[in-house]
């Protein structure tokens, strides 16, 4: 069964053309993988249908732009997965 | 419709709210500085315009669904076709349906229709922005009124 990682990592490779192997839980999606943020909109929403989820990309800018949270935080790939296996337990829990 | 102003959409004709989708109508008009250049002696609506068409009308169905808390703004047009051709005088309609409203953003299905069928379709990618003033917000819920826009189906 595909994780979690192996699924995001795929659809940013699909959806930015990014060679999957260059994807890892250590991988940066700004910083490192350079995906922008209308890109990112695009895999959020692959995201979104692929878990049935939604991913609050809305209160995580507004918590890096107050400073009570960091970019690493959200948008390294091992720390957004966990971010998405978080809701996905949330949604269950519902 | 007013070209040249972007004023796309003459009213809205029809909704469906648990649906998520709307449709609007518009009627080009017969004369317009657009076609003095699109084209000289051969007046043609622009492709461009019918995607605006369709920005328009998905746009006021997200500014509905959010509430009208924020400004959607056009980010991505994907699979934009362009079927048929428009010609002064010809009245069409646009429908719009939200495939998904995420945090902050949203996509929505457009397609304008004719007499004679399809003429345009696309999918649209919208961010969702902070309004500039609580003024701003008053003029875009005026704005819908006056175009006919059904809010109250979407306070149901």
């Amino acid at each position: 069964m595909a994780t979690t990682f192996d699924k995001v990592a795929d659809i940013i490779a699909e959806t930015c053309d990014i060679p999957r192997e260059t994807i890892t839980p250590e991988s940066h999606a700004i910083d490192d993988l350079k995906i922008d943020s209308l890109d990112f909109l695009d895999i959020a929403f692959a995201i979104d249908k692929a878990f049935g989820i939604k991913l609050p990309l809305e209160q995580w800018t507004q918590k890096i732009n107050d400073g009570q949270a960091t970019t690493e935080q959200y948008f390294v790939m091992k720390n957004l997965c966990a971010r998405i296996d978080e809701l996905i337990a949330a949604k269950g829990a519902a | 419709m007013r070209l040249e102003y972007f004023q796309m959409l003459d009213r809205f004709v029809d909704v469906k709210a648990d649906e998520r989708w709307i449709k609007s109508e518009s009627t080009v008009p017969d004369q317009s500085p657009v076609f003095e250049g699109h084209f000289p002696g051969y007046p043609l609506m622009p492709g461009v315009l019918l995607i605006e068409n369709m920005a328009q009308t998905c746009g006021w169905l997200v500014s509905a669904i959010t509430g009208f808390s924020g400004l959607p703004v056009l980010a991505g047009v994907k699979e934009a076709k362009v079927r048929a051709a428009v010609f002064p005088g010809m009245t069409f309609t646009t429908e719009g349906r939200i495939v998904h409203d995420g945090s902050g953003y949203a996509i929505a299905d457009g397609k304008v229709r004719g007499p004679d069928g399809a003429i345009a379709d696309a999918r649209l990618t919208y961010r969702i922005i902070p309004y500039p003033s609580p003024e701003f917000q008053n003029t875009m819920v005026t704005w819908a009124k006056q175009l006919n826009f059904p809010l109250e189906e979407f306070r149901k």
